[in-house]
This record gives structure tokens, sequence and C-alpha cells, in this order.
């Protein structure tokens, strides 16, 4: 998967941006003074009114507990409950709703599957595969478990554009090799990792692959049974949906060999203090009550993003990204770090003599919202050697004045210090 | 903007841009180094400790401007100074960054001198950490801890300001 294979045809309509915008009221105010220019989606986005509105309803109109009551509440609020795995499924194409599991989020996606499969398949000389440009989310579960199990974490470094040396990655592979886990997109630097070509590596030697997809989802199409991998974890929040719920999908053989994960209600057939009988799937793997209502908000959100169309933001996204590009060459002494050829839309960079934070607040005053800082992905910053970027970040609702308010802010900062 | 220069005084972009007293110190008796995990600012703070008072001092690192500049700051002033000044000092100070309601008073003490251009710092929560960095980092070294120092560990435990500081 990659961003040009996301473009749509010459011709296919452009974003209606303006309307677009009016659907996110948070997006209609001033900070200091100045309009906001939310430029930092890749650690959360913002969200629309449909998605508020589909909470507010929950509460205010048929919340109860899923999966318990013979109750109208309780039917009603199971049936929305369902209804949103229905949507996810679609989303990502998985070929059955037991596929999709509903957790906190991308990070308790991984460590349900670094606990369970790799509790299972990850033995003593094993190895997991990783990749250079990871989330400390995809590193740190597995970690934990190589540590436990006396097993090896490798690593595919970074060319110095920031895409994985694919060379690498395939000499790496190797009978020892139980596991790769791979972001899709860098949230550091914006890379497309070649997820396809990755899986069809992997596979051929029989290791199954995990994708972090978390800043994959709300920039391009996802199919999970095109790029044929066998985990993909993502959340909720960072595609315009409510925070605190996340998504495994898990190809069914695996997902049936898994043992549980956590136990409780909900996620067992039968129990007495002899023995438990686990749910079905997937029921299995949401042990509690889950976050009812902010499931249901991810399916707003799941009928927002299909109704405006991936395609067509990914097409926005793009030109913004070769906008701010460009734009971001008319800065004194900015240095953009993560250059490779397929790129989400993420501006990561460095200005010489100026650190970060210091930006970020310049920023902050001309009403930019940027990320500063380590990204939760050390490893990647000390690749380059620097402790730190500033990173503008880009969604549906972003604009080309929005690009020219940040390279303004960033003329400003730079003249503050120097 | 005004809250802005306000942060950003003159002394402070001075002193980021030449900070004094950097570097190692030949013959240091303590060293001690300190850690903000949430934007990855190091400092390494050098004592020369004669008896109770502190002789000479330099700190080393890569940070922000306000910790750079706080740093820098921080070594001209507390140089001659004995630990009880130090503590004295760096009470004060801290007052100062986090807007202790106190503070008004504090403001006018003599003591805090050069040092009162940080007052700014107080209305950007989030970098109360960036100024506090080399202070804390100097009192492990005078308290002669050997473990790095977290700005995460020492801005959250010492006391009702630091709701404001995270």
């Amino acid at each position: 998967m990659s961003l040009s294979e996301t473009r749509p045809a010459e011709g296919a309509a452009r974003l209606d941006v303006a309307a677009l915008r009016a659907d996110f009221p948070i997006l209609a105010q001033t900070i200091h003074g100045k309009p906001l220019v939310y430029l930092d989606n890749a650690a959360s986005s913002q969200k629309p009114a449909s998605v508020i509105e589909a909470e507010r309803e929950v509460y205010e109109a048929y919340y109860a507990n899923v999966h318990r009551g013979v109750h109208t509440l309780s039917m009603r609020a199971t049936d929305a409950y369902e209804g949103a795995r229905g949507k996810v499924q679609r989303f990502v194409n998985a070929s059955s709703v037991k596929e999709i599991v509903f957790t906190r989020g991308t990070t308790e996606s991984i460590n349900l599957v670094a606990q369970t499969y790799g509790r299972r398949n990850v033995g003593p000389g094993d190895e997991v595969l990783v990749t250079g440009l990871e989330h400390h989310s995809n590193i740190v579960p597995w970690q934990l478990r190589c540590e436990e199990k006396g097993a090896r974490l490798r690593v595919a470094t970074l060319a110095d554009d920031g895409s994985v040396r694919m060379d690498e990655f395939d000499a790496l592979l190797s009978p020892r090799t139980k596991l790769v886990a791979v972001a899709h997109v860098s949230n550091a630097l914006g890379t497309v990792n070649p997820v396809r070509r990755i899986v069809e590596r992997a596979h051929a030697q029989g290791v199954p692959v995990l994708v972090d997809g978390a800043q994959a989802v709300p920039h391009l199409a996802v199919d999970v049974r095109a790029l044929d991998c066998d985990f993909f974890a993502f959340s909720s929040h960072k595609m315009y949906g409510p925070s605190g719920v996340g998504v495994l999908y898990g190809r069914r053989e695996l997902l049936e060999a898994m043992p549980p994960w956590q136990g409780g209600g909900d996620m067992i057939l039968s129990v007495t203090f002899a023995k438990t009988t686990y749910n079905e799937l997937p029921y299995k793997f949401e042990a509690g009550t889950p976050h009812i209502a902010g499931v249901i908000g991810l399916g707003a959100a799941v009928d927002y993003l299909s109704a405006v169309g991936l395609a067509r933001v990914a097409a926005h996204e793009h030109d913004l990204l070769v906008y701010a590009t460009e734009r971001s060459r008319e800065v004194r002494g900015l240095r953009l770090v993560g250059t490779a050829p397929e790129k989400a839309a993420v501006l990561s960079f460095v200005i010489e003599g100026l650190h970060p934070h210091d930006i970020g607040t310049v920023l902050d005053y001309e009403g930019v919202a940027v990320r500063t800082g380590h990204h939760c992905a050390q490893p990647v910053m000390e690749r380059y050697g620097i402790p730190a970027t500033t990173r503008a970040s880009f969604a549906l609702y972003n604009t080309r004045e929005e690009v020219d308010a940040l390279v303004r802010g960033l003329h400003q900062a730079v003249e503050t210090f120097s | 903007m005004s809250e802005l220069r306000e942060l950003y005084q003159e002394l402070i972009l001075d002193h980021t841009k030449k900070p004094r007293n950097f570097g190692e110190l030949p013959g240091a008796n303590r060293q001690a180094e300190g850690y903000n995990p949430l934007c990855g600012d190091r400092a390494t703070v050098f004592l020369k400790l004669e008896g109770d008072r502190v002789a000479d001092v330099r700190f080393q690192g890569a940070g922000c401007s306000i910790s750079t500049a706080s740093a820098s700051m921080m070594t001209e002033s507390v140089k001659g100074k004995t630990r009880g000044d130090v503590e004295a000092l760096f009470d004060r100070f801290h007052r100062l960054i986090t807007g202790d309601p106190a503070r008004a008073a504090l403001n006018a003490a003599p003591e805090l001198g050069k040092l009162a251009v940080f007052s700014g710092v107080c209305e950007f929560p989030v970098r109360v950490k960036c100024a506090a960095l080399a202070w804390h980092t100097l009192r492990a070294a005078l308290a002669g801890e050997d473990r790095p120092v977290s700005t995460e560990v020492s801005e959250s435990s010492s006391g009702d300001a630091d709701g404001k500081a995270r």
C-alpha cells in the first residue's frame, strides 16, 4: 500500500474542505487571538459533530450494558455496539466480524498479541523482527516478551531518507523469526512502509506479520485482505473517533488458536471453580464491560471517513504535504527529517540553532498546534542524532492557508532566536 | 505576544546563545546528570565543593532556550554560595517559575537578582520543567546522588506546584 496507489484518478472530485471544517466544532476558535491551526493530527485528530452526537445519543437515549440484559435498552445498546463492529469490519475489509476485537487502543492491541500469540509462539533463541521507525508501542511489548522468553528483538534499520532498508529486512528474516511487527506509516517521519512486500517476504518463510496501522487508517484506504497481514492494530482517536478505543484485526485461525488474554466477564461461556470455558471470537478477547459509547462513536467516525472517501482524503493530504514541503524550504536553517518517496502527510523537521520546544511555544502564540519532542520514537531520533523534532501532521480539514500560518510562525521563531 | 516576550526576555536569549560556565569543570568533586524524559533535554552539572561552599560550578548539556539559559544563569548565581544559600535560592526560584501565590513578595527579594527574568515561565506550565532541570541536577550533585535525576520524578514530588508543572 502506498500513497500513490490511493491517489484518485484525474478529475476525481476534490474535497470541499471549507464544508468539512464546519463539521468539526473545535476548529472554530482562536488561540491567543489567532485562528486555531491544528497540525497535531498524528498525535490525535479532532472529532466531527456526528461522532460527538453519536456518543451523546448513547447516553441520552439508549445507554445500558451490552451482551447482558433482555431489556430494551440493553438490546439497543448491544445492537449499536455490534453494529459498529460490522462497520469496522467493512472499513478494513476483514472477512468476518469475528476478526474484529475492540481494545483500548493500538498499544493495547499490540500488547494483546505480544502476551497471547507471543507468549505461546516465541521461545528461547527465537526472534521478533521490527523496523527502525517503530513507535515505542511496537517495540516495548516485544522487548518485554523477548526478555521473558530469552528471545531476541531484531531491527531492520533506516536509510537516510527514513525508509526501511529492505535488503537488511530480508537478510534478518530467518527460521528463528517467529513474528514480524511493523508500522504501516511512521508517526515520526511519515514514511509509508511497503507492507505488502514485507508480508510477502515474511509469509514466504511462514512468518506471520503484525501491522501497527495507527497512522495509516486515517490517511489511506486499508484492506487487510489485500495486505494479507495477520494482525492489524489501530486506534479510534487518530481517525476522528473517540479516544480510549482501539481495534485489533486478527486472522481468524490465529485468533482461534490464541489463548485468552484478560479474564473476566463477557469472555466466558461458562465458569465453575473447576474450569472455565471461553467464549467464541471476538468476545474471548473482550473481558469486562467495554467502552460502549466510544465504540459506537468509532462506528460514526468510520461512517464519516467512508462518506468523505479515503482516496480523496489521501489526495488532499498529499497536496498539503507537497505544498508544505515546498514552503518549508523558505525557512532559514530548516532541515526535514524523513524524506522517503512514499510519505504520509507528516512534516518532521529541525531548525539550526532552535530547540523544538521553543519553536512549539512561538507557534502556539500564532495559534498553530504542532508536536515537539521525540514522538515516542526515541530510536528514530537516535538514528538521526537529534534529541527531538518539530512535527506538523495534517488531516482532511487542513488547508494551504494553514500551511502558510505555519511557515509565518516558523519565520517568527527564527527571528526571535537569531 | 506580550506573554511570549515576557518568557523570552533579552537576558534569557543572551544566555541561550552564549551560555556561561559551559563545559566540563577540571577538578570537580561532585557531578550529577539530569534528564527531562518528555523532551529529551539533558544536563550535567559539575561542582567543586569546598567544605560547605560552592567554589566553582559548570554545566554541559543540550536543551531548549529556557533550560539552557536557566542552567547558565544558575551557575552564575550559586557560585560562592553555601548549600543553605543554594537551597533557599532554589526554593525562591521554584516558587517564581511555578507561580506560587506568595511569589509577589519573593519577586521583590533581592536574593533572586537576575533570576527574576524567569518570572514569565509560570504562564507556560509545560515549560516549568525546562527551567527547573538544571536546578534539580545541581541539588542532586550537592546531595551526592549518583543516580540521574528526572524532572518527571522531581517535578511531581515537590508539592502543590506540580499540578501546573505537568
